[in-house]
């Protein structure tokens, strides 16, 4: 069943404050609430460097009441499986391992063990918080972000390339679930996270984690930033279960009612578009508006 | 000969508050609650939900949690009642650079 309404989520936090995390982090909001929904007695998490790395904090303190296993960059999905592997072969039941990594460590130099995980079947959920770049060493590019950004490694002319499109490759593995979610929808994030737990075999989340230093837009318009990702479909929320497609939250009713906003409404509050050309914002709202029509189409042939 | 040691050693953190020390002092402006405009009703906690350090309290009057609170604003910006203003400075007791 749904969750409604704020009060229905667990009361309990399971970070503790204080962390290393920047004021108005999306993926700090994010890790909050799917923790809620995950059984953080039950749970162990895989984390490789990332923001992520620094959240959970300088030995011997961690903010975070749920064991976490840090590993290598490239080795999330490999890391993830030994932790599977190991539980199975010591005979302790019941554990949901989790892997947290960010856009750089899945879409590019994680990419080859968490294909090898899904291939496998491991029985994980893999949660990709992409905030669109190598934010903990500074805002470098990578194959998330978007065309027309600039980041630390694309100075001059912004990036020139789109967005890789990670779920259409991680859907090839045909794998029993995979979802999209954001923490300006903390509701269908919890959702989909509890979902997820309770499905057997290999599950990816991919959360869009707006990043107020890394894409330049004010730290009280967290909230405000992920929802226009939606309404412009930017960032499309949905699921599929066992190959069925279905548009959930915000974009069904964007879907149903329609109302999309433009790219050009988007990109300009954030800062990391500032050199962003009519001519790519044209591209972009082309290529944002092929993706919504396919999504909209998929979501009609899932329910019939 | 002495025995083989097969004990493993690992890194080990313990959970704790303030890993990163107060982050209350990052602050440049302080959240601060109306609670006569506050709905004190359950069916809202918009700010509760919304807040990423988890510093406000979910029962009513509301309370946040000055000592990690990092000033982002959020609360202020989505509360439906705009009970929430976001006051100038770390409006925090003994602070050196306020004056008190
Ligand atoms: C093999 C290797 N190369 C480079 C680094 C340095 N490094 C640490 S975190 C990081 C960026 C991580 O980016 P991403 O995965 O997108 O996560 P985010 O920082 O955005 O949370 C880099 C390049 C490293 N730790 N290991
Ligand atoms: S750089 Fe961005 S993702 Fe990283 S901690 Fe700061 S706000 Fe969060
Ligand atoms: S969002 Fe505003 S009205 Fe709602 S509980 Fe918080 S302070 Fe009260
Ligand atoms: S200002 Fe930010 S950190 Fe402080 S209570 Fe409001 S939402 Fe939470």
């Amino acid at each position: 069943m749904a969750t409604k309404a704020a009060k229905e989520l667990p009361k309990e936090e399971f970070i503790l404050p204080g962390t290393r995390s920047c004021a108005a982090c999306g993926l700090m909001l994010t890790y909050r609430h799917s923790l809620k929904a995950l059984d953080p007695g039950k749970t162990i998490v895989a984390v490789p460097a990332s923001c992520m790395t620094v959240l959970h904090g300088v030995y011997p303190i961690t903010p975070v009441k749920v064991i976490c296993v840090n590993n290598p960059f490239a080795a999330t999905g490999a890391a993830a499986s030994g932790i599977v592997a190991g539980l199975k072969a010591t005979g302790k039941a019941g554990y949901t391992v989790v892997a947290f990594a960010g856009d750089g460590g899945t879409y590019d130099i994680g990419i080859q063990s968490l294909s090898g995980a899904l291939e496998r079947g491991t029985d994980f959920m893999y949660v990709c918080y992409d905030n669109e770049g190598y934010m903990n060493t500074g805002t470098q590019r990578s194959s998330a972000s978007p065309a027309g950004a600039v980041t630390t490694t694309t100075p001059i002319l912004a990036k020139l390339q789109h967005k890789k499109d990670m779920l259409r490759i991680v859907e090839a593995h045909r794998i029993p679930y995979v979802a999209t979610a954001s923490p300006s929808f903390p509701l269908d994030l919890y959702d989909k996270v509890r979902k997820a737990k309770e499905i057997k075999g290999s599950r990816y989340i991919e959360v869009h984690a707006p990043c107020p230093p890394g894409w330049g837009f004010p730290n009280k318009d967290l909230i405000k930033m992920g929802k226009l990702a939606a309404d412009t479909a930017v960032h499309v929320l949905y699921e599929i279960v066992d190959g069925k497609f279905r548009l959930t939250s915000r974009s069904l009713r964007l879907a149903e009612k329609g109302g999309k906003k433009t790219v050009a409404d988007y990109v300009k509050g954030q800062t990391r578009f500032k050199k962003i050309t009519e001519g790519q914002i044209q591209a972009l709202q082309e290529f944002t508006d092929r993706r919504w029509y396919e999504f909209m189409e998929r979501h009609q042939n899932g329910r019939s | 000969m002495a025995e083989k040691n097969r004990e493993t050693v690992v890194a080990v953190s313990k959970p704790a508050a303030g890993e990163a020390g107060r982050t209350g002092d990052w602050r440049s402006h302080t959240p601060r609650i109306d609670h006569e405009k506050c709905s004190q009703q359950e069916s809202c906690l918009l700010c509760w939900m919304y807040c990423p350090d988890g510093v406000i309290s979910r029962e009513f009057p509301l309370e946040i949690d000055v000592e990690y609170c990092k000033g982002c604003g959020i609360c202020a910006e989505e509360c439906p009642r705009k009970a929430i203003t976001m006051v100038q400075g770390r409006q925090s007791q003994g602070d050196p650079d306020e004056g008190h």
